[in-house]
């Protein structure tokens, strides 16, 4: 176990604070801790877990990215436009024109980044502008409700009554998510491509020299995140069954900081799966909590906000000492 | 080009190269260099920074293409040049200096790092991955837990794993870019030993190295660069260190004790029984007016801890500080500063100086507020003090604007000297001053700290080499495990018992 | 900071190339580019009427880009400046409002102002003190600030709009004086400010140090944790005069005005030479950046293009600035980026 506390300290510490409010949650609220809710929080965190796994591979390849979730808005759109235009279509067609779209969107910021060494951040705001410009210019920011009915049709996979009356549900959004998270964990987890973004983020020089191809890395990881986020876009249509072009606008933040709070760090070389799911869900949970308990939804994103500062304030300062890796002060002698 | 000595005993090469020209933007980085490696053999590569020693491992390793006309031959198979690939398929395996290790991966992954890479992807078998590096270790008779990441490891394990890498990539030749130079004695000791054990292996091994010591300790052959041109290849026994860094700087330098009498100075610091739990106890001194007191020991002794303690950067936690007769304490370094004390640093690269930053304000740094009037900076107040010391310590540089990380070693050690200068100290502490200067460039330096005690200010030396101690300071404090154990006198004792005293 | 100065007599070029820098070349090169094809394009282009719409648009995002620039010049960030910008505008009309509404006096105003300025300051001293003592990346730190006082905002104005100020509010956002626009002076106010800060005073310098290298500027006896501190109070007391301007522009405040202005002042830094790792970055350079973003929109806008396409037609110049610049650093002396 202090092995596990030593390699997975965050997500450790989520998963309890997690729990902690959970029963807190669960003691004040008759609502909380039933299966019921449960499922709800899942399918609601859906969208954001799908949008937090694929930004997680750009983080450990030690990159970052603002753009993705206007390029999720583009993928909508571009989509239910295709779609359209070929006569409906339906599931298999709808993804695959929205991972397609995706990863061609994400592609192009890592040729940005690759060809013209410019730096991440700079690169990923430039198109986030240029996405999210074009994207209101071309629609004039008019939104399509009348998507494809097999769309905008709720997909229930599975379904049954509890004893207390509520209803446990499993729908497409948190089935695709599953998908997504186990194809995310096992592309960094088991397959050499994985390693080498962990290696590249953590050292990018010592990966350099060993041979690895580090344009290939930047297209894999900012092409996974452009896949996911056209995945993550196209559930997010379903889920709200319409497509409004700025729905998605600003939501790179709230993932991002959903992402870090779950271990991954900006630069590179860390982070999990696990953590990232556990982030975005002690945020989701945070909020259901808080409208469970009857708190002003007003009031939601101050609190939600306070918790990430206090959050963050506290696992770089206490936790760094706790679990090891803290550099005493006194250098070698 | 000149001398080609000890062909040994008609053994093949391993590695020969020929003919080989490098050229960066119109500067010749090597001339005509020719390198060889008998298998299985310990061979030293030495020169100064910028002698060519690293571009010559980067050709070898296919980093560069030399020009046209360059022969390699390795293995029975004769190339024009290397590719990274080849080199690494073929057995040449790099230690680089900053050893290009994945800091948040396991051992086990750093180890065995080789069988995730290639362009097709596959399963990562990490099972396979953990044996091999087991085996890798215990080839070098070192257990470690190879499940850990390796940042929980010190930097001597992580050098361990570096070699244990190689291993894994099936090395026949290991090139070793300054293994040394953040190990501590024992550790260093424990990695010559290593070496020894992969040259009885077959393994030949290429130590490039600025410690002279190691260089005749470890090595049966030495070849030496001098401005990208081969010096010459010499058997290294009956090598000596002087013959050595007279071969790599072109120089002869003779030296004497420069210590001098002490007594009746007024004191300057006065340290007594200060102690910082776990890092260094007891210590007590003084250093007065003009005096330049060395403090040796081995890497981990305690001694960079004391001059942060002395520094500010460190509370103590017992003891006292007099500075000139006033007992004093301070918070931060801001305190020891605005007191009279400097800290030159021991990491010149990340801690001593801005590397990006330019020169002027990289030496104005410590002193700013000097050069305001009302709040504001007087920009004439400020190119003329920079100008001042640049010209005072005869720094060689093109503009002041130019960041300091185009300034060589020596130079940029200068400059950082005159930051401290420019505070007007009572105190100066230097750290290992010389770490990362060429041979050539160290003289210059303590040429600096002669004039500077002979002003009056008062030194405090710290250095891991014990020559330098003895040659440039009046006294010599020895520190071992965080405590005193020796005070020498160079007009009184010979280098070589304080030798035999500081490395036992 | 980092004047250039070359040895005693200094020309007029090298004075020149002092108070701008290498980072000059891109921003310039697209203020030409900008001028010339919407001259033209359009035969209206070159008016008082453009230019008039630039100096009344302009100190809004100017403002919120140097709030930015400072943070940035750190290594940092401040994610929460437009929130911030809302909730010192709040402090003002509330202020406002306890005190005669329509009819409040002056006095009550500059009151306002001041306190909002203080709000403004205090966001940011939060943040810093966060930054400074924990070492949590400023991204984050400002990123949950950010959520913070959105949430703050709409929680206190439950979404609406608060308006009805006095008459004499107005001017600052409309008015003009010796036939420059009020907003502009105050903004070339600010931009001197920052400009003397950052060449000429002990904080700006160690701003630069700290961004390159924080604990190498510790060793120097820079106090690190007063820098940070100091950077993003200052950050969030220049958020709180944007504020005031978007208050007296609108006649109104609103939770979310000017939030898309976040990404766009990131990127005029950025623009303007800005080192994205920070340790470099002048302002003079900025302002051209911003100067040229505005042109563009107003040019976009004569030629019957909405703000969306100037959005994007701002992100396709970031992309052809950095591209320029790393043509530049391959074939000529030119280092892009640390220039």
């Amino acid at each position: 176990m202090p092995k596990a506390l030593h390699s997975h300290g965050t997500e450790i510490v989520l998963l309890a604070v997690i729990v902690v409010l959970s029963l807190g949650l669960g003691l004040s609220t008759e609502r909380f801790l039933t299966l019921g809710n449960a499922f709800d929080l899942l399918n609601i965190s859906a969208v954001n877990i799908i949008f937090a796994v694929g930004l997680l591979v750009v983080l450990i390849a030690g990159g970052i990215d603002i753009s993705f979730a206007v390029a999720a808005s583009v993928v909508q759109y571009v989509t239910a436009v295709i779609l359209g235009s070929i006569g409906g279509g339906e599931w298999i067609s709808g993804f695959l024109i929205a991972a397609s779209i995706g990863i061609l969107l994400g592609v192009f910021n890592a040729f940005l980044i690759h060809t013209f060494k410019i730096i991440s951040i700079v690169a990923t705001i430039a198109t986030f502008n240029i996405y999210f410009g074009l994207l209101m210019f071309f629609t004039r920011g008019v939104s399509i409700y009348n998507l494809p009915d097999w769309l905008t049709t709720r997909v229930i996979l599975f379904e049954h009554q509890t004893a207390d009356g509520s209803w446990i549900e499993i729908t497409l959004p948190v089935l695709v998510m599953v998908v997504c998270v186990i194809a995310t964990s096992f592309l960094i987890g088991r397959t050499t491509i994985g390693r080498q973004l962990y290696a590249f983020g953590d050292n990018p020089e010592g990966a350099r020299r060993f041979g690895i191809d580090i344009g290939a890395m930047q297209y894999i990881a900012f092409g996974w995140l452009g896949l996911m986020a056209g995945i993550g876009g196209l559930v997010q249509a379903h889920y709200a069954q319409e497509v409004v072009p700025n729905a998605l606008y600003g939501r790179e933040l709230d993932v991002l900081a959903a992402v870090v709070l779950g271990g991954a760090r900006l630069g590179g070389g860390k982070g999990t799966v696990i953590g990232c799911v556990l982030g975005v869900l002690l945020i989701s949970i945070t909020q259901n909590g808080l409208n469970l308990l009857g708190v002003s939804p007003y009031a939601f994103k101050m609190i939600v906000g306070a918790i990430i500062l206090v959050a963050i304030a506290l696992s770089n300062s206490r936790l760094e000492r706790l679990f090891g890796t803290a550099r005493s002060q006194g250098a070698r002698s | 080009m000149t001398e080609a000595l000890d062909r040994g005993a008609a053994q093949r090469p391993l590695l020969s190269l020929r003919d080989i020209n490098v050229t960066f933007g119109g500067v010749r980085a090597l001339k005509n260099v020719s390198f060889e490696v008998l298998p299985g053999e310990v061979h030293c590569l030495a020169g100064e920074n910028g002698s060519g020693k690293s571009t010559l491992i980067k050709v070898i390793t296919g980093v560069y293409r030399p020009e046209p006309g360059a022969v390699i031959e390795y293995g029975g198979e004769t190339y024009t040049h290397m590719s990274p690939v080849t080199a690494q398929a073929a057995g040449i395996q790099v230690i680089w200096q900053d050893l290009a290790l994945f800091p948040e991966m396991s051992v086990a992954e750093n180890i065995a790092f080789q069988t995730v890479v290639g362009r097709r992807p596959r399963l990562v078998d990490y099972g396979r991955m953990r044996e091999a590096a087991t085996a890798a270790l215990k080839r070098l008779g070192v257990t470690l837990d190879v499940d850990r990441p390796l940042k929980d490891f010190p930097i001597a394990q992580r050098q361990i794993v570096a070699i244990a890498r190689a291993l894994v990539g099936e090395a026949r030749i290991v090139f070793m870019d300054e293994p040394t130079a953040s190990l501590t004695q024992s550790e260093t000791d424990c990695l010559l030993d290593i070496v020894r054990t992969l040259s009885a292996s077959g393994v030949a091994v290429v130590f490039v190295s600025h410690r002279l010591a190691e260089v005749l300790e470890i090595s049966s052959r030495l070849t030496v660069l001098r401005d990208g041109a081969l010096v010459g290849v010499y058997p290294t026994e009956g090598m000596t260190q002087s013959r050595i860094t007279e071969l790599m700087t072109g120089k002869m330098f003779d030296q004497t004790v420069r210590a001098r009498p002490m007594e009746g100075r007024p004191v300057v610091l006065e340290v007594d029984r200060l102690t910082r739990a776990g890092l260094f106890e007891d210590i007590s001194f003084t250093v007065r007016q003009g005096e330049t007191l060395a403090i040796t020991g081995l890497l981990g002794a305690g001694r960079t801890e004391l001059a942060l303690a002395l520094f500010g950067m460190l509370r103590p936690t017992s003891g006292s500080i007099r500075l000139e007769g006033r007992p004093v304490r301070f918070s931060s370094n801001r305190d020891a500063i605005r007191a009279g004390i400097a800290y030159l640093s021991e990491d010149r690269l990340s801690l001593g100086l801005i590397q990006p930053q330019s020169i002027a304000d990289n030496l104005v740094m410590a002193s700013y507020d000097r050069l305001l009037t009302g709040g504001l900076l007087s920009e004439r107040r400020k190119r003329d003090l920079v100008a001042d010391w640049i010209r005072r310590l005869a720094v060689k540089i093109g503009r002041q604007e130019d960041a300091i990380s185009t300034l060589s070693g020596g130079n940029q050690q200068r400059v950082a000297i005159a930051k401290w200068l420019a505070t007007n100290p009572k105190l100066l502490i230097l750290d290992s001053p010389t770490v990362g200067v060429d041979v050539g460039a160290r003289a210059g330096i303590f040429d600096i700290v002669a004039k500077l005690a002979a002003e009056g200010l008062a030194i405090i030396l710290i250095t891991d080499e014990v020559p330098e101690a003895y040659f440039n300071a009046d006294r010599v404090l020895h520190m071992a495990n965080g405590r005193m154990a020796n005070w020498f006198d160079p007009r009184a004792t010979a280098l070589a018992d304080i030798e035999a005293a500081v490395y036992a | 900071m980092n004047a250039a100065v070359t040895p005693a007599r200094a020309t007029l070029g090298a004075r020149l190339k002092a108070l701008v820098g290498p980072e000059m070349a891109g921003p310039v090169l697209a203020f030409v580019a900008v001028v010339v094809v919407f001259s033209l394009v359009s035969p209206q282009f070159l008016s008082r009427a453009t230019f008039g719409a630039v100096g009344f648009q302009l100190p809004e995002l100017g403002l919120l880009t140097l709030a930015m620039l400072l943070p940035v010049l750190t290594g940092g960030l401040n994610l929460a400046i437009t929130f911030t910008a809302n909730i010192s505008g709040l402090t003002v009309a509330w202020i406002l409002h306890a005190n005669g509404g329509l009819e409040a006096p002056m006095p009550v105003f500059a009151l306002a102002c001041l306190a909002a300025i203080a709000v403004g300051a205090s966001t940011g001293v939060v943040m810093g003190l966060v930054i400074a003592y924990t070492r949590a990346h400023p991204i984050l730190v400002s990123l949950s600030m950010m959520i913070f006082l959105r949430g703050l905002g709409e929680f206190l104005t439950r979404g609406g709009d608060v308006s009805g100020f006095p008459s004499y509010v107005q001017p600052i956002g409309h008015g003009t004086l010796v036939g420059l626009p009020v907003p502009l002076l105050i903004f070339i106010g600010c931009v001197l400010a920052w400009h003397v800060l950052l060449t000429r005073t002990k904080l700006g310098f160690n701003t630069f140090m700290i961004g390159s290298n924080i604990e190498a500027a510790r060793y120097s006896g820079v106090n690190t944790r007063k820098v940070l501190v100091l950077v993003y109070t200052l950050s969030g007391a220049m958020c709180a005069i944007a504020g005031i301007i978007m208050l007296a522009r609108f006649n109104s405040v609103r939770v979310g005005h000017g939030e898309s202005y976040l990404l766009i002042t990131v990127l005029a830094c950025f623009l303007g030479g800005v080192n994205p790792f920070g340790g470099f970055g002048r302002v003079i350079p900025v302002f051209v950046a911003l100067v040229v973003l505005q042109l563009l929109s107003s040019g976009l806008n004569l030629v019957g293009a909405n703000q969306h396409l100037a959005t994007a037609v701002w992100g396709i110049l970031l992309i052809t600035v950095m591209v320029l610049r790393w043509v530049a650093g391959r074939i000529g002396p030119f280092k892009p980026g640390k220039g």
